[in-house]
């Protein structure tokens, strides 16, 4: 029973939403944005979001780049 | 001006390649960009974002890119986060077709930069000096378009300055000359040739004196855009004296 986070397998214990992962994670992070399976969920949805087995999480942010 | 939006400069600035972030906000004084690109990756640890408060403080828009993608879909689903983390719908599509020239793909482009489109973004496509693809761009509506003037990060400059040209006149969209700066002449050359701005990265991050180069780029682009404006004198194959012939010492007089 994992997740696969940033290409890191996770173990998913229970119930777990995406804005317990994310804040279990990355605190509080400002600037980034969630993909599950290669679709976006916006913020204003991570804490209604249950996460199941199987799926990629990519959390992403801003670098220097271009 | 892009998409009814006027920047407040006709220079955009790339943010890689930079030894240190620390030099950022010199560079951004040094440069006065209309608009800084930053790429989207995963991200690592807390406390990032040291760089979007550098560019907030700075208070210069953010053009997030697509840096890196190679399909159409890796491009949107990128575009669409970009979106989501920076609030913008911005975006610079690049989708690269060739891991050793960095060259565009010019099909997967375009499917991209509908798709896009469509979804409300505001898309800037990095694109092949082609006025056919530019035209393509602009149908499926780009809001510019950015021909590369040789490959990124080369600093070969306009390598085809007739092709610049030709994709200026293709298009009623503003053309952004994208890659291949290597110095300021570069800058002037895409203006002079019509360019309505220029995006540099890697000539600035990696010269030896960042901070220079910055201020350089942003004096050539002046000088190109004034230069346009005044309408260069046609070339000629022979000389043309400046001095009057009358008045010579020694002539008969008239």
């Amino acid at each position: 029973m994992t997740i696969t986070l940033n290409g890191e397998q996770v173990p998913l214990e229970g119930a777990l939403m995406l804005a317990d992962l994310i804040s279990q994670r990355y605190g509080e992070p400002r600037g980034v944005a969630v993909a599950v399976d290669e679709a976006v969920v916006p913020r204003g949805s991570w804490l209604s979001y249950a996460l199941v087995p199987g799926q990629r999480v990519e959390v992403v942010t801003a670098v220097q780049g271009g | 001006m892009i998409a009814g939006r006027t920047l407040s400069s006709r220079l955009l600035l790339g943010t890689g390649g930079l030894p240190s972030l620390a030099l950022l906000p010199q560079v951004l004084a040094a440069a006065a960009p209309g608009m800084v690109t930053v790429s989207v990756r995963r991200t690592s640890s807390q406390a990032e974002g040291g760089l979007l408060d550098l560019l907030s403080a700075a208070g210069v828009p953010i053009l997030p890119n697509t840096a890196g993608c190679t399909s159409a879909r890796e491009a949107v689903l990128t575009a669409e986060l970009a979106r989501e983390a920076l609030q913008t719908e911005w975006v610079k599509l690049e989708v690269i077709g060739d891991e050793t020239s960095l060259l565009p793909d010019a099909i997967e482009l375009l499917e991209a930069a509908e798709q896009l489109v469509r979804r409300g973004f505001v898309v800037l496509p990095y694109a092949t000096d082609d006025p056919v693809l530019a035209r393509r761009l602009e149908d499926v509506g780009c809001a510019a378009v950015m021909p590369l003037g040789s490959p990124i990060g080369s600093g070969l400059g306009l390598l085809n300055p007739h092709a610049i040209e030709a994709v200026v006149a293709a298009v009623s969209v503003p053309v952004v000359l994208d890659a291949g700066v290597g110095t300021a002449s570069d800058a002037v050359l895409a203006m002079e040739r019509g360019c309505s701005a220029v995006l540099a990265a890697t000539a600035i991050t990696r010269a030896d004196d960042p901070v220079a180069m910055a201020a350089a780029l942003r004096l050539g682009v002046e000088a190109g855009t004034l230069a346009r404006s005044a309408g260069r004198i046609p070339r000629r194959v022979i000389a043309r004296a400046s001095s009057p012939m009358a008045g010579l010492i020694g002539a008969e007089a008239s």
